[in-house]
């Protein structure tokens, strides 16, 4: 076969030859198949027959093939494939290895995949990156329990140019019948599955046919060659590049104060200097100003290319932003739908917090039970508690905070994603997005152009959350009340929340449970929060006997505005107190889960302020802490 | 438009390198100055303009490099802006390891031992390197982001899956990783791109008439007075280029008259033998790259 580095040409005009080369395009593919139905054989073959192979190589392989080949005096194309010493010695192929050959027309990546069940996790890392899945069947077999799920797999990654290649045709003396029976049964299952294209190829990869070349043993197959097929199949990179502009921003580019440039990949669509765009998730809207390149500025640039921006404004944006079409943003949001590949020996934990990356985003997730799992044999639904390796099912996920993401229908780029084990650090799921589950996935946070500072600056007072805790009893409301109103006396803007504005309204449809607790706590940080934003010293009162939720709640609020006041009486102080009848009742078993009783109270370890009730009155400590305040503001 | 595999090969690449410029704490790139290393530093500028790149350029030297290759680095990390780190093992440099007399230490001791030492003395948890999966088997399977132990061990079975264009780079201190960005780059595309981009080279890729002798079937280059001329040996000019560079002791030239770019990518589709042929260090057993790996060689 020469067919494909045309000699000639290269002896006479290396120069067109190259000029030609260089205007190929790229086709990266999968392999799917069994050791038994000649995978490696077939790549082999394609690298043979493209001359990627060299004499060095194949005297070496002519060697091999005689001491550990499967085919007698003949090659071995396996061989050649075939690269981990362990899995040479074992005969088979235990990972995912790339391939590289090269046509007339295209450059070829090819991602040669195992078809041993307990490797569904190599085929779905293989087929993450491919345009194209050749599905390798026995034509002595026919379509196997693996062929539906290797052909599920590559459909579920979102693979949509299938080829059914029926292999091993010269050991059933190339019979047009049994390929026909074998392509009707593969198309009745492919479009269960939603495969609604495929072309059916049948070849011999130990003989050759209608792989590179024809043959003559087929005369009744009129249809292209695999190498034909592959040739002029679609990519799907130039569909992605007639969607709406994403770039994901990588790395943010600032040599010096003059230049700031936002480096990334583009996931979709064009960009031209003075096109209109928008930062995500800021809401903020600017044009773009240049495309900065080594070597001279570019017009335009498309998805796939790896980028430099500048901005007409200064705005904020750092990695993990995107930069999108000002007119057709990405959804933003922090709870999905999504189907998992688990690929970790240990098996997935609902409730546990993985860290999420996707684009370049990261984030934690904690994930809930699994809505389902499915068995890629039967491709039926069935209840799962848990995903084991291989697994894959349907699980919503929640995050800590909103993300930029497509469905994955719409992107393998930006609704992709992988999990790490937060203590182990290794890779544990691919996970694709299905859909968001809050309904503000359309609503864009609106850049607000009054920004806190300025609203802080209006009352003339920094905004601060004086957090008070303590045990049921220790005065924390009464000083709470009293800071309150001398604040108010000095013309400050205050609100106080404790359980009686709290617990009756925006927290009413919470009990008393740990869970509870802990909600209770977290609505009560956002409140306070959002009153932050609009300038407001916010004085809260509850036990909070938990020292993470308060911790959580300092986490939320902008460093420094978080001052922790521990009230701290000895229990015994406070029980003798007992204004409002509690500890009796909890001494009396008539009340449960009661603070310092039979549920714990953890003590700040370095609160802001502390207030020793044995030493201080009510009035010494409310002007103690008032005093704290003015000199915070100076 | 439709992106040619040139332009999205690099693409690729420069994400990666951004990647780790992005999530490394203190990351470096190898540098072979070899045509492999010519091209990543490229496209390290690429990712990086009108800025340099923000990581420094290591040379793990074994002292018995080209001296063409030596005028080479030096310049393309001036004109880079970036530093460059020069590293010689000092064990190996007190006990005079050479490719002469010690065989498979030399390559262990300067270049395996040397990069661990250059690795641990600087802390860096992240390394470029320009090795390519279509140069060997046992790098076929190798992974674009590749974990070692606190030791600098490979392990094969541990290796995460790399999934679309996601790459986890957490690691544990100590741990460290090889980044590989032009995993999926072959020679000819290497040298095509060399062409496209005018990216300078050593000119020992080029054919020129060189002095040279015959050993164990490699046309050696006597590039310095420390090559031990046998008695009765007399070096011969020869027409000669590499297709591939190290130590100038265990580098075999080919005869060739291929004196321009154009020239060598012609010899290269021509030529029916591969590309690392040309060096002693793959001789071995065919499994031998994956063993000096899991010792810690690039």
């Amino acid at each position: 076969m020469t067919a494909y580095q045309p000699d000639a040409l290269i002896r006479e005009d290396i120069a067109a030859y190259l000029a030609q080369h260089e205007s190929k395009s790229l086709l990266r593919f999968i392999t799917c198949g069994s050791v038994d139905d000649g995978k490696s054989t077939l790549i082999g073959r394609l690298l043979y027959d493209s001359k990627q192979i060299f004499e060095d190589q194949l005297s070496a392989l002519e060697a091999d093939s005689r001491r550990v080949g499967t085919q007698g005096q003949n090659i071995d194309f396996a061989l050649l494939v075939d690269g981990l010493a362990a899995e040479r010695e074992q005969g088979i192929t235990i990972d995912v290895a790339y391939r590289f050959f090269a046509t007339e027309k295209r450059k070829f990546i090819v991602a040669d995949t195992p078809g041993h069940e307990q490797y569904t996790r190599n085929m779905v890392t293989g087929a993450s990156t491919a345009d194209l899945a050749v599905i390798l069947v026995d034509a002595r077999k026919g379509v196997l329990t693996q062929t539906r799920r290797h052909s599920y797999l590559a459909h579920l990654i979102g693979i949509r140019n299938i080829v059914l290649a029926v292999n091993k045709m010269d050991l059933v003396g190339y019979d047009k019948g049994t390929f026909d029976r074998i392509r009707l049964a593969y198309r009745a299952f492919a479009s269960e599955i939603g495969i609604t294209d495929f072309a059916a190829i049948p070849v011999s990869g130990l003989g050759g046919d209608n792989i590179a070349a024809r043959g003559d043993a087929m005369p009744w197959y009129t249809g292209p060659t695999l190498i034909e097929h592959l040739e002029t199949v679609p990519v799907d990179a130039d569909r992605e590049a007639r969607g709406a502009f994403r770039l994901p921003v990588q790395w943010v580019n600032r040599p010096d104060l003059d230049f700031r440039g936002f480096a990334g990949t583009i996931a979709s669509g064009t960009v031209k200097p003075g096109d209109a765009v928008r930062i995500v998730p800021s809401g903020r809207t600017t044009s773009v100003a240049r495309i900065v390149a080594l070597g001279g500025d570019l017009e335009q640039a498309q998805a796939g290319q790896s980028v430099t921006l500048t901005l007409a404004d200064e705005v904020d944006c750092s990695r993990g932003d995107m930069i999108a079409a000002a007119g057709d943003p990405p959804e933003v949001a922090d709870q999905f739908e999504a189907t998992l590949v688990w690929m970790a020996d240990e098996p997935m934990l609902p409730g546990r917090s993985y860290a999420l990356q996707l684009g370049t985003q990261s984030a934690s997730a904690t994930l809930r039970t699994p809505k389902y799992q499915v068995n890629v044999n039967t491709l039926e639904e069935t209840a799962a508690r848990t995903l084991e390796l291989n697994a894959i099912g349907v699980v919503t996920l929640a995050l800590d905070k909103p993300i930029v993401f497509a469905p994955y229908e719409q992107s393998r780029e930006l609704g992709g994603f992988i999990l790490i084990d937060k203590a182990t650090n290794a890779t544990v799921a691919a996970g694709m997005i299905r859909f968001s589950l809050r309904r503000a996935q359309n609503v864009h946070r609106q850049h607000l152009d009054v920004t806190r500072e300025k609203r802080a600056d209006l009352k003339n007072q920094k905004p601060a959350v004086l957090w008070f805790t303590g045990l049921s009893g220790a005065g924390k409301s009464t000083i709470a009340n009293l800071v309150d109103k001398r604040l108010v006396r000095m013309n400050r803007h205050t609100f106080l929340l404790d359980g009686d504005n709290v617990r009756h309204g925006l927290n009413r449809d919470l009990g008393f449970t740990d869970a509870d607790r802990v909600e209770n706590i977290r609505r009560i940080g956002e409140v306070a929060r959002l009153m932050t934003d609009a300038g407001l010293i916010v004085l809260t009162a509850f036990i909070s006997p938990f020292r993470a939720e308060r911790d959580m709640v300092r986490q939320m609020l902008a460093p420094g505005e978080f001052v922790e006041v521990h009230v701290d009486t000895a229990l015994a102080a406070a029980e003798a107190r007992d204004v409002k009848g509690l500890y009796a009742k909890a001494r009396s078993g008539a009340l449960k889960n009661f603070t310092g009783i039979d549920s714990p109270y953890e003590a700040p370890e370095a609160p802001e302020i502390r207030i020793d009730t044995a030493a201080e009155d009510a009035e010494a400590a409310a002007e103690r802490i008032v005093a704290w305040l003015l000199e915070r503001e100076e | 438009m439709t992106l040619t595999h040139l332009d999205r090969l690099e693409a690729e690449s420069i994400h990666i390198i951004r990647e780790v410029a992005a999530v490394a704490d203190k990351p470096v790139m190898l540098y072979s100055v070899g045509k492999d290393s010519a091209v990543m530093l490229h496209l390290a500028r690429k990712a990086f303009y009108p800025a340099p790149p923000p990581f420094p350029l290591l040379h793990v030297d074994t002292t018995w490099k080209f001296r063409a290759m030596y005028a080479l680095r030096d310049k393309a990390a001036r004109d880079a802006g970036m530093e460059l780190l020069v590293h010689r093992n000092p064990d190996a440099l007190a006990q005079g390891i050479n490719p002469f007399d010690h065989g498979a230490l030399h390559t262990d001791m300067w270049k395996t031992e040397g990069l661990k030492q250059a690795l641990d003395l600087h802390g860096f948890d992240a390394a470029f390197g320009g090795a390519r999966r279509d140069e060997e088997k046992s790098r076929a399977k190798e992974r674009v982001f590749s974990f070692r132990t606190a030791t600098h061990r490979w392990d094969p079975k541990a290796q995460r899956p790399e999934l679309w264009h996601l790459y986890n780079a957490r690691h544990a201190k100590g741990e460290s990783m090889r980044v590989f960005p032009i995993s999926n780059w072959t020679e000819l595309d290497v040298w095509q791109y060399i062409a496209r981009e005018g990216i300078e080279i050593v000119p020992l890729y080029f054919a020129a008439k060189r002095p040279t002798v015959e050993r164990d079937g490699l046309i050696l280059m006597v590039d310095d007075d420390r090559f031990p001329i046998a008695p009765g040996e007399v070096p011969v000019d020869r027409s000669i280029r590499f297709r591939t560079l190290g130590c100038y002791p265990l580098t075999g030239a080919v005869e060739s008259e291929a004196a321009t770019l154009n020239d060598v990518i012609r010899e290269m589709l021509l030529t029916t033998t591969s590309e690392r042929q040309g060096r002693a260090i793959d001789k071995d057993a065919g499994a031998s790259m994956e063993q000096k790996k899991q010792q810690g060689y690039f």
